[in-house]
């Protein structure tokens, strides 16, 4: 694999500490690749330093050591070609959902310079998102007037809507419902097989990450360091039948050994 | 608000073993007590509408009756009716100097507007500004406004020009305090949402902070305008030729106590309608904030 095209995410020998020289190292010698296209979840136990690795990734924070390479390009700062969606919906309050899911459109070239232009393709670019998440017809509606599963639809489309070629998602359903969350990871995996962008989700719902993705990283408690690094081998389009598969059980419960024994502050050799 | 787009739910199906005589019973029921929650809404809501005029009528009923039947002097206090005729009696210069108050407020106030946000999104979005200006600006605020008239009226004789700036340097500090405020207090995720997108810090101002900060700016408006009408006719008092101030000054001087209070009611009617259309303003750009308050009491189901 490392002798073919080059991998579209790189995270070389990353640290991340907090609060200067003495503070807490969030992150340690972190390395690893992602190719075009592919969907890598990452798992672990709370304040591993998921979210860490997301913000240096996405350019939000800069990293004490090491290098993170996007398409090529040094993250030195955000990135127009990386699209986000946060534990949170963050949706502007004041913006219709149609308002805001085309806020990127405002801010990231070469877009802002055509949205005046070509108001109406961008417009029905958003309503085909929406309705692609089932909201259809909430296009008017403000924020406030949505259920939290439906916001968090909404700031999916609003990741989406610029095109980028890297997904990162920081645990987007965390906060909702097992049923919302289901239904949503549903709607992700179609999303993300037809629009197939790169992906990288953090999360610590072990179900969900074998079920949207196709390799889990396992990541030790702090300093975060990936322990393990498994492909997930079933085919897509998967269902969530699927879920209750002995084979898919059976991974679910690998991860979670792993996990487990990160909490025990065990010491893992057979990191990948 | 349906659940997550969740089918409607049909409560006549959902009862347990009942007929569907009795199911429809309960159906009805349901219409008739939302019916009732309804009426009682529309009877508050037009009580809410009518009570200030009462209470407004009730205070000057009272007064009357009061000022009539303690047979107070109209030197010391003169009744509504005194008040009235005397509004009659010189309606010309009442209207006149009202006229010339409310222009040198709304001068004084649109300045206040412009250099309050001007300075206020500055101010709110750049922490070395905030900590550079704001002690410079708190003890400018602290200046008593009526030890200033005098220094303006040096400055620009006595006239129409120190009103206007009085009004100005007294409704500006609540815009500007407001306005950081509202652009300083953007929560750290909205801001992520755009810097992620790789947004220059103007960008996130104009999309986040401005919008933000709108509640905030309106709120300041109501107390602005309040106290824009204090610094003008305060400035007319001291050191001017014309306005409500200097009106009520004169009729002091010649102990016509009924114009004087013709004067202040004057203003407090002026005050009041600024202070309205300030809230209309505000109710119809920011109703996003307000969350359509009005609209869900009226159509809101009792739970359960």
């Amino acid at each position: 694999m490392a002798a073919m095209e080059r991998p579209f995410v790189e995270i070389d020998s990353v640290s991340m500490r907090y609060g200067g020289a003495e503070g807490t190292l969030a992150l340690q010698d972190t390395t690893l690749a992602v190719r075009r296209g592919e969907f890598v979840a990452v798992v672990g136990p709370s304040g591993c330093g998921k979210s860490t690795l997301m913000k240096l990734v996405s350019g939000l924070w800069p990293s004490s050591a090491g290098s993170v390479v996007v398409a090529g390009q040094e993250v030195d700062r955000p990135l127009s070609v990386v699209g986000m969606a946060f534990q949170n919906p963050t949706l502007l309050p004041w913006r219709t959902i149609l308002g805001n899911v085309m806020l990127p459109l405002e801010v990231v070239e070469p877009h802002r310079r055509r949205l005046r232009a070509e108001r109406a393709a961008y417009e029905a670019k958003a309503r085909g998102l929406l309705a692609m998440v089932g909201l259809a017809g909430f296009e008017k509606k403000f924020p406030y007037q949505l259920s939290g599963g439906m916001q968090q639809r909404a700031s999916l489309c609003r990741a989406l809507i610029h095109d980028p070629q890297l997904l990162m998602l920081d645990e987007p359903f965390g906060a909702l419902d097992i049923f919302t969350r289901e239904d949503l990871w549903a709607q992700l995996q179609e999303v993300c097989l037809t629009l197939k962008p790169t992906v990288i989700l953090v999360t610590h719902d072990l179900k969900e990450a074998v079920f949207l993705a196709d390799r889990v990283l396992v990541m030790s408690t702090r300093p975060g360091r990936i322990l393990a690094d498994r492909q997930v081998p079933f085919p897509r389009p998967r269902s969530l039948d699927d879920t209750y598969r002995q084979d898919f059980q059976d991974l679910v419960h690998e991860l979670r050994d792993h996990i487990n024994a990160a909490r025990k502050g065990a010491e893992f050799a057979d990191a990948a | 608000m349906p659940r997550d787009a969740a089918p409607p739910s049909q409560p006549a199906t959902l009862a347990p073993h009942g007929s569907n005589t009795s199911a429809l019973r309960r159906g009805d029921a349901n219409a008739r007590r939302v019916a009732a929650m309804a009426a009682a809404a529309r009877r508050r809501r037009r009580l809410q509408t009518l009570l200030p005029w009462l209470v407004i009528a009730a205070t000057f009923l009272l007064w009357e009756a009061l000022v009539r039947g303690l047979q107070v002097d109209a030197f010391i206090l003169p009744a509504p009716s005194a008040i009235a005729a005397s509004m009659v009696q010189w309606w010309q210069p009442l209207l006149a100097n009202a006229w010339q108050t409310l222009m040198t407020t709304l001068v004084g106030f649109g300045l206040a507007i412009v250099f309050g946000l001007a300075l206020g999104v500055a101010i709110g979005s750049s922490t070395l500004l905030y900590h550079g200006l704001y002690p410079l600006l708190i003890g400018f605020n602290s200046v008593p406004k009526v030890a200033v008239v005098p220094i303006l009226v040096i400055w620009f004789g006595i006239g129409t020009v120190p009103a206007i700036i009085t009004a100005f340097l007294i409704s500006f500090f609540p815009i500007v305090v407001n306005v950081a405020t509202g652009i300083a207090t953007v929560e750290p995720e909205l801001r992520d949402v755009l810097r992620a997108l790789g947004a220059r810090p103007i960008d996130i101002i104009r999309k986040v902070g401005l919008p933000r900060a709108m509640p905030y700016f309106f709120a300041s408006l109501k107390i602005a305008i309040t106290v824009a009408f204090v610094g003008s006719i305060l400035a007319e008092t001291v050191g001017s030729n014309a306005g409500i101030g200097q009106l009520m000054l004169v009729a002091s001087s010649r102990f016509d106590v009924p114009l004087v209070f013709a004067g202040l009611m004057v203003t407090a009617v002026m005050g009041v309608a600024m202070y309205a259309v300030a809230a209309a303003i505000e109710v119809r750009t920011t109703g996003w904030a307000m969350r359509g308050q009005a609209e869900q009491q009226v159509s809101g189901l009792p739970g359960g």
